[in-house]
């Protein structure tokens, strides 16, 4: 029993580290991405039309395709932050896309008027005003990886999916519950946690 | 030939500064603007002198924003140039020429997330003037305005239209720009406020005597701020003449505009 929430433990610890290193590699590259094709839209469709692309292949055949690469392919934890971060980039890039979009035109110009700078207005005024829609797409994207990372026991990644797929292999419903309580209550978690943010930031908004 | 100056929109110390310049603040000289080949300014020849306030009177569609916007530079005329203190919009920094330029719009076009406060601030604030001097301006304005104190740190969803117009305007001239451009400013207001505004506007410019361009379809308006009227339509300017004269002229469109008027339901 100690042994087995030990083992409990550990197991969500790197499940926590596989998601946690791909959401912010996910964030660094996707919220740079949605910002350029904002600025540069004829490479809106392109980007967005990628990242779709990736989002579309399932997960194990992702897992599968990376494993021969170089260096990536030695460990399975490095390929599942790579697979993982790579599925996470499509609602960062959409959402910050999207979000800076939708800030009222009126309050653009108003600020362009006013003398700001290209950099300022971006800072100062839309990706405040964007923040709650960016934290959304970091929510959806942190909830999607939480699931998707069971898979990467596949591949040796570790992580909740080892108990899954014990479990399946010993036809054992105790041991893939052990792997997916764990993994729902993360998935959980974060999606209060960044709920609870995208909310503050939308009431910073329109506050009233 | 108009001095060529060079405003650096830079600390002034005093509201009641007029810009000390011989020719005029503001000139068009045979400006067309054009989108997709559809010409919405076409060779528009129309100056504006310093201290003076300037309504450019039209209905929707008849080039009066868009020849605001060109005033500084959030559009560039396709032919001709638009010149102001004497020189080309195209050859002042974009940045340093907006920041020489107030500019008031319809919802005010205040930030959100500021608060009345930090929006006021705004101009001052990103051009790094001290701290207790942003305060001291910000405090300054608020009483030019006719506002409470109480007010500066609320955001602007709360507050009435009214408010949120006088915060626009504190904006505006928070760095003491020579030029103030408003598009509609009253435009979303009741009449009741509106016309309050009014009369604040024309005492403020009565002491700021700043050059003023006011933009409105609204022939009360313009009559009531006006120096001079110009009168748009499809993108070009039909007459320019002082307020005294302009309800006189006898240009069709004109009449049509003072007819209008006199048989608007009171």
């Amino acid at each position: 029993m100690v042994t087995h929430r030990q083992q409990v433990l550990d197991l969500t610890l790197e499940h926590i580290t596989l998601v946690g290193l791909s959401i912010i590699f996910a964030v660094l590259i996707g919220i740079p991405l949605g910002i350029l094709i904002t600025r540069v839209p004829q490479l809106s469709k392109a980007v967005i039309g990628g990242a779709n692309v990736i989002q579309t292949i399932p997960s194990l055949a992702l897992f599968g395709f990376l494993l021969p690469a170089p260096w990536i392919g030695e460990r399975g934890g490095r390929l599942a932050v790579l697979a993982l971060t790579l599925y996470a980039l499509l609602p960062l890039i959409r959402n910050t896309y999207a979000g800076i979009r939708s800030v009222d035109p009126a309050v653009v110009e108003a600020g362009r008027a006013m003398g700001l700078t290209d950099r300022q207005l971006l800072f100062q005024v839309e990706l405040p005003l964007a923040s709650g829609v960016i934290v959304a797409g970091v929510r959806i994207a942190t909830v999607l990886s939480v699931g998707v990372a069971t898979i990467a026991a596949a591949i040796g990644a570790g992580g909740l999916g080892e108990f899954i797929f014990r479990g399946i292999g010993m036809v054992d419903n105790q041991v893939i519950l052990a792997g997916a309580v764990p993994a729902a209550l993360l998935a959980l978690s974060a999606d209060v946690g960044l709920g609870t943010l995208e909310r503050r930031l939308g009431t910073l908004r329109l506050r009233s | 030939m108009p001095v060529v100056r060079v405003t650096t929109g830079q600390a002034p110390a005093l509201l009641m500064t007029p810009p000390a310049s011989d020719g005029p603040a503001i000139t068009f000289d045979h400006v067309s603007f054009r989108v997709n080949g559809r010409a919405l300014v076409q060779d528009l020849v129309l100056s504006v002198n310093q201290g003076e306030t300037l309504v450019l009177l039209g209905r929707s569609g008849s080039g009066k924003t868009t020849s605001l916007k060109l005033i500084n530079r959030l559009l560039v005329p396709s032919a001709g140039e638009v010149r102001v203190n004497g020189r080309p919009t195209t050859e002042w920094h974009p940045i340093r020429l907006r920041r020489s330029i107030g500019y008031v719009i319809q919802h005010g076009g205040l930030f959100p997330h500021f608060t009345v406060a930090r929006n006021i601030a705004l101009v001052p604030q990103i051009e790094n003037w001290p701290k207790e001097k942003v305060e001291a301006r910000v405090q300054e304005m608020l009483t030019l305005v006719g506002l409470s104190p109480e007010l500066l740190d609320r955001y602007p969803q709360q507050l009435s239209g009214g408010q949120r117009q006088r915060v626009g305007v504190a904006r505006a001239l928070a760095a003491d720009p020579p030029i103030l451009l408003l598009d509609e400013p009253f435009g979303a207001l009741d009449p009741i406020t509106r016309s309050e505004m009014h009369l604040e506007f024309h005492a403020l410019q009565q002491r700021l005597k700043k050059t003023v361009i006011f933009v409105t379809h609204d022939l009360r308006e313009a009559l009531l701020l006006a120096d001079r009227v110009a009168l748009m339509e499809g993108g070009r300017l039909i007459v320019s003449l002082p307020v005294t004269e302009f309800p006189h002229s006898q240009e069709p469109l004109v009449r049509a505009y003072m007819e209008a008027f006199s048989t608007e339901p009171r």
